[in-house]
C-alpha cells in the first residue's frame, strides 16, 4: 500500500542530544495508529518535524501522491496540505468563542483579503453546529473558550482539528486531564475520525491506547523500538524493559 | 460593510453619534459661527486631538488587535505630515513669487519662477535647488497620494524584512524605535531634501485661500479630522469584527497556533502594519496644517512611545479606548505644559507642571498597567456589567487560566 507519510532515517539534535535518532515511520491513508513510549522519547518531537516546527538535520519526510517533501516548507503550508495537528497542552484562542474558534479552523481560504471578506454561510454555520454537537459543545458556542474546562478544551481542539478536514490528523496526548468518561467520547471521536483520514495519537494511556484497537508504534530514544499490535508490542522484552516495567 | 457591523458593535454607533454631537457643538460654539466660546486656536487643539484619536486607532490596531507593539508608528504620521507639507508650502510660496515677479518689468519665464522659489524654500539650508523629492511637490493629487503610499511603502519595506525573519516581541519593538530614530536623525540633516531642522512651516495657510480667515480654515480642518476619525474608525471596527479580527486575535494570543491552521502569520502581520501606517499617514496629514509646522523632532522615538502609553491607559484592543486614551492624555497634556496647571506649593519646593507633567504621566502609565490593565476603557465593561468572574477558587481544569465551574455557568 501507498503511504499518505513516509518519514526516513530523520535525526535532530538539540545541542548535542540525539532526540530524534535515524527514526522512519509510515501511515497510510485512513489509518490509525498509535506512538507510546517513555518520557522524553522524542514523540512530541517527531510531530514538530512533520509540521515544520522543527528542521530535522538529515532524513526525509515525504507527503501525498506526489511524494512532496516537506522539508523547507513553512507551518502555514504544511496545514495547508492538509496536516492537523493537536498539541499536548491544549491551545484553543480563550479570548474567542467556541464558535470563532471553529469558524477560524474551518477549511476556508487562508489569505488575508479573502478572509478580510469572508461572511459565514449558512452550510459554513451547520459545519460548525454540527462539528460542536459532534464534540458536546452545542450548548456553549456563545461561550469563551477560555470559560471552558480543561477536557472540553482538548475536545474543542479536536473540534477544531476536524474542522480543517486534514487528511492527517496528529494528535499529541488528546486524553490527559480528562475523566474516564470523558476519554471514551474522545477514543470514538478519533476512531470515527480514522474511518476517513490517517490518525496518528500519542498517548500514555494504555488503556486508551487498548480501546483504539489499532497498530501501535513504541518510541524509544528517538527511535522505533517495537511496531505492531498492542498485544504484540507489550509482549516486547526491550518494551517491557524501558516503558512497562518502569 | 454596513447592518452587520453595527449589529455586532452598537458600540460603533455609539460612537460616530458622540463624535457627531461633538463636532456640532464646537461648530456652533467656535468664532466660525460668530460665538466666542471656543476660540480658533483651541478649535485647532481639539481638530488635532482628533486626528491623534485617529492615529491612536490605528495603534490598537496593530498593538491592541494584531499584538504587534509597534514603537515607529509616529513615523508614519510625520511622513503624511510631510507629504501634505511640501505641496502645501510649494503652492503658497509659489503664490508669494509669482506675485512679487509680477512687479517686474519683464514677465518672468517659468524657470525663474521655480529657482524663485526652491530659493525661498530652501534659503535656510543653503542651498536654492530642489531636491529629487519635490519634483511632484506641485501636484496636489500626487502629494495627497503620497501621504497613504510613502508611509504604506515604508511599513511594507520594514514589515516584510522584519516579520519575514519572524522577529517579535521586544525585539521587534526595538527594531521599530530605530527605524523611527533614523528617519529622525535622517530628516535632521540639511541635505535630506525637507530643510533639515527647520522642517516645513507656515502650513496653516492654505495657498490662494488668503483671503479666508483662521477660523474658517481651523473648522474645516476641524470637520475634516472628524470625518477622517469617523470612517477609521468604522473602518477599523469592520476589519476587527469578522474573521479577520478573529485571525490577528489568534495571532496576538498565540501565533503559532495560528500558523499550524495554516494561515500564513506573516502576510497577515505586515498587511495590518501597513494599512495601520496608511492610516497613520492620513492622520498626520491632516494633524500637521493645523500645528502649522513640522519637524525632524515630531518624529523622534519618544513620540510613538506616548502613542503606545495613550492606547494603553485608554484601553487596548478596543478601538475606543484609543479614542479615550489619546484625547484624555494629550488634552490634559496640553493642559498641564500650557502652563496653565496652578503650581503646587509644598513649603520647602514648588512642583511646576510643565516640568513634572511627564513625570507624573509616567506614573499613570505603571499605574493602569499594574493596577488597571484595561484602562479607562475598562470602565465601560462596569457600565455594560461585562465583568470577568471573581476567581478566589480553584480553577476548572488544570490550566491557572480556567475558570470555575460555577462562573463559568454565568
Ligand atoms: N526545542 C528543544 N530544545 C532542546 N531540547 C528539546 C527541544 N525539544 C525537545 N527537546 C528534548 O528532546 C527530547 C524529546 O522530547 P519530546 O518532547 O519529543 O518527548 P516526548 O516523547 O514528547 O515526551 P513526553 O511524553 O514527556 O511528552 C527531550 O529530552 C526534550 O528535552
Ligand atoms: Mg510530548
Amino acid at each position: 500500500m501507498k503511504s499518505l507519510l513516509e518519514v526516513s532515517g530523520v535525526s535532530v539534535s538539540f545541542d548535542g542530544f540525539k532526540a530524534i535518532n535515524n527514526l522512519s515511520f509510515a501511515i497510510g491513508d485512513a489509518e490509525l495508529r498509535a506512538i507510546i513510549g517513555p518520557n522524553g522519547a522524542g514523540k512530541t518531537t517527531f510531530m514538530d518535524i512533520v509540521t515544520g516546527k522543527t528542521r530535522p538535520d538529515e532524513g526525509r519526510v515525504l507527503w501525498g501522491e506526489a511524494n512532496t517533501s516537506l522539508l523547507g516548507l513553512s507551518e502555514a503550508r504544511i496545514a495547508r496540505e492538509g496536516i492537523g495537528r493537536k498539541f499536548q497542552k491544549p491551545t484553543v484562542f480563550e479570548d474567542q468563542t467556541v464558535q470563532e474558534n471553529l469558524l477560524m479552523a474551518l477549511s476556508n481560504a487562508r489569505g488575508p483579503l479573502q478572509v478580510l471578506f469572508y461572511r459565514p454561510t449558512p452550510e459554513d454555520l451547520d459545519r460548525v453546529h454540527e462539528l460542536a454537537g459532534e464534540i458536546g459543545l452545542v450548548d456553549a458556542l456563545g461561550r469563551k473558550s477560555g470559560e471552558l474546562s480543561h477536557g472540553q478544551k482538548q475536545w474543542l481542539e479536536i473540534g477544531m482539528l476536524l474542522a480543517q478536514e486534514p487528511r492527517l490528523l496528529l494528535v499529541d496526548e488528546p486524553a490527559a486531564g480528562m475523566t474516564p468518561a470523558e476519554r471514551e467520547h474522545t477514543t470514538a471521536l478519533l476512531v470515527e475520525a480514522a474511518k476517513s483520514r490517517a490518525v496518528v495519537v500519542i498517548e500514555h494511556d494504555m488503556d486508551f491506547v487498548r480501546r483504539l484497537g489499532c497498530k501501535v508504534t513504541v518510541l524509544h530514544e528517538g527511535a522505533v523500538l517495537a511496531e505492531g499490535s498492542l498485544d504484540h508490542v507489550t509482549a516486547n522484552r526491550k518494551v517491557i524493559d524501558v516503558y512497562l516495567g518502569r | 460593510m454596513s447592518q452587520g457591523i453595527f449589529a455586532k458593535n452598537p458600540s460603533v454607533l455609539v460612537f460616530l453619534a458622540i463624535l457627531g454631537l461633538f463636532t456640532l457643538g464646537v461648530t456652533l460654539m467656535s468664532e466660525w459661527a460668530g460665538s466666542e466660546i471656543v476660540s480658533t486656536s483651541f478649535v485647532k487643539t481639539l481638530g488635532k486631538t482628533l486626528c491623534l484619536a485617529l492615529v491612536a486607532v490605528a495603534m490598537d490596531l496593530v498593538w491592541g488587535y494584531a499584538g504587534i507593539l509597534s514603537l515607529g508608528h509616529f513615523a508614519f504620521f510625520g511622513l503624511g505630515g510631510y507629504m501634505i507639507g511640501m505641496w502645501l508650502m510649494y503652492e503658497r510660496t509659489r503664490g508669494i513669487v509669482a506675485a512679487s515677479l509680477a512687479e517686474a518689468p519683464i514677465p518672468p519665464t517659468e524657470a525663474e519662477v521655480v529657482s524663485a522659489i526652491g530659493n525661498q524654500i530652501f534659503g535656510v539650508v543653503g542651498s536654492s535647488e530642489f531636491p529629487a523629492i519635490w519634483t511632484f511637490a506641485d501636484s496636489l493629487a500626487l502629494q495627497l497620494l503620497f501621504v497613504v503610499l510613502v508611509p504604506g511603502l515604508l511599513a511594507f519595506v520594514f514589515g516584510w524584512l522584519a516579520f519575514r525573519s519572524r522577529v517579535t516581541g521586544v525585539y521587534l519593538s526595538i527594531l521599530t524605535q530605530a527605524m523611527t530614530l533614523a528617519l529622525a536623525l535622517y530628516l535632521f540633516q540639511n541635505d535630506s531634501g525637507l530643510r533639515g531642522n527647520n522642517g516645513l512651516s507656515g502650513l496653516q495657510n492654505l495657498p490662494g485661500l488668503d483671503h479666508v480667515p483662521q477660523s474658517s480654515i481651523s473648522i474645516w480642518f476641524f470637520w475634516a479630522s472628524a470625518g477622517a476619525l469617523a470612517i477609521g474608525y468604522v473602518f477599523s471596527a469592520w476589519i476587527v469584527s469578522g474573521k479577520f479580527g478573529s485571525v490577528i486575535r489568534g495571532i496576538r494570543d498565540n501565533e503559532s497556533r495560528v500558523r499550524f491552521l495554516g494561515y500564513p502569520v506573516e502576510t497577515y502581520k505586515l498587511f495590518v502594519f501597513t494599512v495601520t501606517a496608511m492610516i497613520a499617514g492620513i492622520a498626520g496629514a491632516l494633524y500637521y496644517p493645523q500645528a502649522g509646522i513640522i519637524n525632524p523632532a515630531e518624529i523622534a522615538p519618544i513620540a510613538s512611545i506616548y502613542l503606545a502609553v495613550w492606547v494603553a491607559i485608554g484601553g487596548r484592543g478596543r478601538l475606543y479606548g484609543a479614542v479615550i486614551g489619546a484625547a484624555f492624555v494629550s488634552l490634559v497634556s496640553s493642559w498641564f505644559t500650557g502652563g496653565q496647571a496652578p503650581d503646587v506649593n509644598l513649603g520647602f519646593y514648588t512642583i511646576k507642571w510643565v516640568d513634572w507633567w511627564l513625570v507624573l504621566l509616567g506614573l499613570s502609565f505603571v499605574a493602569v498597567t499594574l493596577l488597571a490593565p484595561k484602562g479607562i476603557g475598562g470602565l465601560v465593561d462596569l457600565w455594560t456589567g461585562r465583568l470577568p468572574p471573581d476567581r478566589h477558587g480553584a480553577d476548572l481544569g488544570p490550566d491557572s487560566g480556567s475558570l470555575r465551574e460555577a462562573e463559568a455557568e454565568q
